[in-house]
Order: structure tokens, then sequence, then C-alpha cells
């Protein structure tokens, strides 16, 4: 028998294959079988343990140490030293450690740390065995469900824990549920919502990629709740990762018995199948992903009738983003108080954020729903790159809102930030310093959504071509006294008369630029 | 023929058009839907050959026009933008000689622009084929276009 003393897991997700972390993981694998350690310490492969850009990152266990920037070159050195002799190696060590817990909205660090929900198990589980999401609890709920809770006892804990929607509308998840329970019909589907294509957001595809199971089992849930025996994933085209390792998970799950007829010797029975998309962002809007994934242009429906009652083929649909429905199995194992201990009366529980731009170490956390702009920047994300000042952040990506240095101790929430009329939205954080071109930033989201409005509505498809006319004109220094009404004026109606969020979002990104940055557009107009 | 060895593969089903088109782009040897491409998955789905075009010019990871052996995908969302992807798209049209949407005289590269790829932790990125690359600057672009051409 063989006695593993050390773990060495290496982050295997797009960003750090990208880095070159298979060439790395093959390195070190060949170098311990050369060391004759291959019976001592165990190669396993995890999702993203929450850094980005740092290149391939390896963790050894028991000890604890990140390694990052790691190449096929330092490998035979770490081996000799950490692994055979006992010493860290010093010049590779991430010199701060990713946060495994929640951020609590009280300031990071002076609060007992809470365990995470979403990503509880990113980092540390091998996404492509069941058997470690099984050993981390997992299934443990959709069992629990099917057991002892009927369809409508767990749609009831869901709504009782006022999980709203984490794609960016924060619709209560329960609401959903009950109005598709309700629902006439036989046949009803659950879909997940995997096209995340808001500009800055990755935090879905560092889901799919480190924790598929929790997805799937989220799904089932769902599926119980409101009666559905079908669910699809519609996952965007370009995320090859997400798609080949859910793809696995499912197949694992019906080995299992945990997906098809019968499951787990109840009359539930279940199935997954999933869908690639071709690159359109307007299909991130339920009503177009609807129409795609049937087969169509990803035109946007009119409502009513809402997917809930008429969705696809026409039967009723539930559509939830993947964070939304990888929230799920934790609450139904552990019930809705202990969610709500996370969070704010108004919006319970946590959110996932992907921090970018210039901070001085980007990544993917998980903070509590109510934690400050500022404690996310400064506390988490290492503050701004190169000691440079805050200028502004870009908050829910282009179809989100510009905040201002005054804003950095809002609370962050779905009803809080609105107040401030901003949004939370999908959670993407792009932080800008103090030598970031605002009309720059402006024109590039205006050329964004013209690239992807898709010529159904005439307000929107029109309104973005002006827009972009016009901000371009700015940005030449050609703009002419009165353009930035137009702008206002523009974007306002197509916030009223746009058929979808697409076109009515863009008020946002404007209003708010011209909010805190006016002087800066005005400046150079009258250059 | 290997068109239908494709079609084969997928129930003649309105819901997998998706697939079939993103299987016969990938087999194409131009790497896009030419006129029998559309014309056999429509005859295969029973749909008129208008519908599979407007599907298929709906979403940009298809390509109604011939494109290079290798295709470039640049990110300009804000993110990416931010990061200095414009400086990066200005180079790369003058080392490539061809605008956006271009195909360079030797058939080699295709230039494209996309929309937020989600590697925004490594901006500038962009997609070489399947491929992500992130942090790039002018040296890593010369890099990655040097060992592509000495390739095929």
């Amino acid at each position: 028998m063989s006695l593993v003393r050390n773990h060495v897991l290496i982050s295997i997700d797009a960003g750090t294959v990208m880095a070159g972390a298979r060439a790395v993981e093959k390195a070190l694998i060949d170098e311990i079988a050369k060391q004759g350690l291959t019976d001592e310490i165990a190669v396993l492969e995890t999702g993203s343990v929450g850094t980005i850009g740092q290149g391939v990152v390896l963790v050894v266990y028991p000890e604890g140490v990140y390694y990052a920037n790691v190449t096929p070159q330092d490998i035979p050195q770490l081996v000799e030293e950490h692994l055979l002799k006992g010493r860290p190696l010093k010049r590779l060590i991430l010199s701060e450690a990713p946060k495994q817990t929640v951020i609590t909205k009280e300031k990071a660090g002076l609060l007992k740390e809470q365990p995470r929900i979403v990503l509880r198990n990113c980092g540390i589980i091998d996404p492509e065995k069941i058997e470690e999401y099984i050993a981390e609890g997992g299934y443990e709920a959709i069992g629990k469900a099917l057991t002892s809770m009927k369809p409508e006892e767990v749609t009831e804990e869901i709504k009782k824990s006022g999980l709203a929607g984490r794609g960016g509308a924060s619709f209560s998840t329960g609401m959903k549920w009950d109005f598709a329970r309700r629902a006439a019909g036989d046949i009803k589907y659950i879909i997940c919502n995997a096209d995340e294509g808001e500009p800055g957001t990755f935090k879905d595809r560092l889901i799919l990629e480190g924790d598929p199971h929790k997805l799937i089992e989220g799904m089932m849930l769902a599926g119980y709740a409101v009666g559905a025996n079908t669910g699809f994933v519609y996952i965007r085209g370009e995320y090859a990762l997400s798609i080949e390792r859910l793809e696995k998970a499912i197949a694992q799950a019906r080995d299992y018995g945990l997906l098809g007829t019968n499951i787990l010797e109840s009359t539930f029975s279940f199935d997954i199948f999933v869908m690639k998309g071709a690159g359109a962002y307007v299909c991130g809007e339920e009503t177009a992903l609807i129409e795609s994934l049937e087969g169509k242009r990803g035109h946007p429906r009119n409502k009513p009738p809402y997917p809930v009652t008429e969705g696809l083929w026409g039967k009723p649909t539930v559509v939830n983003n993947v964070e939304t429905l990888s929230n799920v199995p934790e609450i139904i194992k552990n019930g809705a108080t202990w969610f709500r201990s996370y969070g704010t009366d108004k919006c319970p529980g946590t959110k996932v954020y992907t921090i970018i731009g210039n901070v001085a170490t980007p990544g993917l956390i998980e903070a509590e729903m109510g934690t400050t702009l500022r404690d996310i920047i400064f506390e988490y994300a290492g503050g701004i790159k190169a000691g440079r000042k805050f200028k502004g952040a870009l908050i829910g990506g282009a179809a989100g809102a510009f905040l201002g240095p005054d804003m950095l101790d809002v609370q962050m929430d779905f009803v809080n930030l609105r107040e401030y009329a901003a949004v939370l939205g999908s959670g993407a954080i792009l932080v800008m310093d103090e030598s970031t071109d605002m009309v720059d930033m402006l024109q590039s989201v205006l050329h964004f959504f013209r690239h992807e409005s898709c010529g159904h509505c005439v307000p929107c498809r029109l309104g973005t071509a002006q827009l972009v006319k016009i901000i371009d004109r700015i940005a030449d220094s050609k703009g002419t006294q009165g353009d930035v009404d137009k702008l206002l004026k523009i974007s306002d109606t197509m916030r009223d008369t746009s058929f979808c969020p697409l076109g009515q979002s863009l008020y946002l990104p404007i209003s708010s630029s011209l909010k805190y940055f006016r002087g800066e557009i005005d400046a150079r107009i009258h250059q | 023929m290997y068109r239908e060895a494709i079609l084969k593969k997928f129930k003649p089903s309105l819901d997998n058009i998706l697939y079939i088109l993103h299987d016969l782009q990938d087999n194409n040897p131009q790497r896009y839907l030419a006129n029998d491409d559309i014309r056999v998955c429509a005859d295969y789905l029973k749909v008129p050959y208008s519908y599979v075009h407007s599907v298929a010019s709906f979403y940009t990871m298809f390509s109604l026009e011939p494109r290079g052996s290798n295709i470039i995908r640049l990110c300009d969302s804000p993110p990416c933008h931010l990061m200095g992807s414009k400086s990066l798209l200005t180079y790369l049209k003058k080392t490539l000689k061809v605008d956006v949407g271009g195909t360079t005289k030797d058939g080699k590269f295709t230039l494209e622009l996309t929309s937020c790829l989600g590697a925004c932790g490594v901006a500038p990125a962009m997609m070489l084929n399947d491929e992500m690359v992130g942090n790039l600057t002018p040296e890593k672009v010369d890099a990655i276009l040097e060992k592509r051409r000495k390739e095929s």
C-alpha cells in the first residue's frame, strides 16, 4: 500500500491551460517518477483556485503552499526542494494566497470566516471525478429532497431562502419555480443559461470548469421542484473546456444512476443535455436563448407569455443562470435559515465576482451580499495596480453602470445599488485607474452594443448606430454642443421602447458615466 | 462525401442546426459555410435554403465568406479595450496587411474581432482558431504569427 505524504493540486482551467498548465503537469508527473516519488506524491487536477493572470498555479498540501507562474523548467528544482527536501521554493510562492472563504460584508478578515457556498469545491476537488464531489457532500441535497420533501416543499424552501437570479435580473428563483410548477401541462423544461457574454464576466465558466456536478444537482432539484424531466445547458461555443467537463460530468452522473429514470429508486426521472451556442450576446436573454435552442435566429420573444408558462417548444420552462442553480444544493441541504445568515435582509447569500482591469491581483471571488466595493477592490484584489489612484469601476459588464470614487463605500447588492441608479448585474467589476480615458471607455461600450444589437427592433438597431456616431465624433474632438444631451435622449428613448433588455440597458452606462465623469466628456467637446 | 458523414451524426431535427453548422464549417477546408454546406443542411432538415442562411448569418461564429487557414479573433470588448486591445488591432492590421474581416494574400490568416471571450483576467486576449491566448503584446503576437507561418 502506498502512503501519500503530499498532494499537489494543479489548477486546470481555461486561463491556466492557456499559460501552459498541461506541459507543467506532464513535467511534474515525469519528474516525480524520475525521483522515485510516485507512491508518495499524488498529482491531482482541480478547477480554478481563484487566481487570475498568475500563470500556472500549483498548491502543495498538507502545507497549503501556493506556487504561481510555474514553468516546466521550474519543476526539477521545485520537486527537489519542496517535495524531496521539504523546503518550500520561495521564489515561486504566491505572495498572497486566494481566500477560500467568503469575504464578509463587515470587512474582510475581522469577522469569523464563513465557508463559501457556490465556490465551495472550486480549486479543491477534481471536477472530473464524481466521487470527489460526492465525498464533499455532493448529491446529498437531491437525496434529501427525493426521500423527505415534496416538490412544493423544495420550491417553498427556495422561496424562503430569498435566492434571486444571479445572471443579473435578480428575480426571485422560488417564485419563478412556483409559476412553472403551477403552469398547466405535463411536459416542462429546465434550462441553464450558461451563455455568459457580459463583458468582464467569466464566473460561470470557472464554476463549470471547477465544479460541474454542483450545477447538475441544482438542475435536478429544479426539475424535481417544478415537475420537469429534461434539462438543457446552453453554453457559449467558445467555452470548450466547460463543455468538455460538463459532458463528462453528465456521463458520470448517468453511470451512477443519478441521471436517468427512477433516480435513487424514486419516481423522479431527469436527464440533462448540453447545447453549444454560436456567438450571440443577445442569446443571454432568456427568450432569445430559447429561440436559439429551437434552432432559430436568437431573436427575443414578446413577453408575456413568459417562459414559465410558454417557453421551450411552447412548454412551461424555467431558465436559471449557472450561479443561481449552483446555490440550490447547499440551500436544500442546509436550509433557508442558514442561507439567510449570509448577506443582507433584502439580498441573502453571496455573489461571485470577477474582478479585473487595473487591479494588482485580478481574480474570482465570492463575497457576501452587502460587501462594500472598497473591500472587494482593496482587501481582496490588492488595490490599484502600480500604486495609482482609483478613478472608477464599471459594475455588471457593458450593460452595467459606472461608479465614481465617492461610491467606494456603497454596499454591493441587487437592491441597494438600484437606489444609486446602478446594478450589480452579472458580477463583473472592471476597475479603472486615474490614467483611464472615460470617453474611450464609453466609446468601447457603445461599439460593443452596436455590434451585438440583433437588429430585431428599430429603436435598438438605429439607436446603437446613432450613439456610436456621436461618441466617435466626441472621441475625435469633433463633438458639438448638445451631443451629450443627444446621447442621453437617444438612450432614454431606447430604454422606453426597445424590445428586450439589450437596448433597454444602454441608458445605464451612458447616464452613469455622465453622472460621474461629465466634466471630462464636456472638456473633450470644448477642446 | 464528407458532408453526408457529418449529417448522419445528427438527428434531422431543427434543434440540431447549430451543431450541424459548427461541424460543417469546422470541416470545410476554407473554414466557412459554403453554399453547398447550407444546401445540404437545408435539405437534411427539410427547411428552405433561406432559413439556414438566415440562421448562419445571425451567429458570429459562422462565416459565409472563405477564410484563411488560421483565424484570429481579437477581443475588443471594454475589459480588453482598457488593457490595450486597440493598439494591438492597429498592430495586427499593419503586420498582416489586412483590414478586419480580411484574409492575408497567402491565405494563412483571417483577422476578425469578437465580443468578450471571458478571458478578461489576461486581457488583452484573442482566440487563434480554438486556442485562447492572453496577455498579448506586439512581440507575443509576432512570435505566434511566425510559428503559424512556419507550420503548413
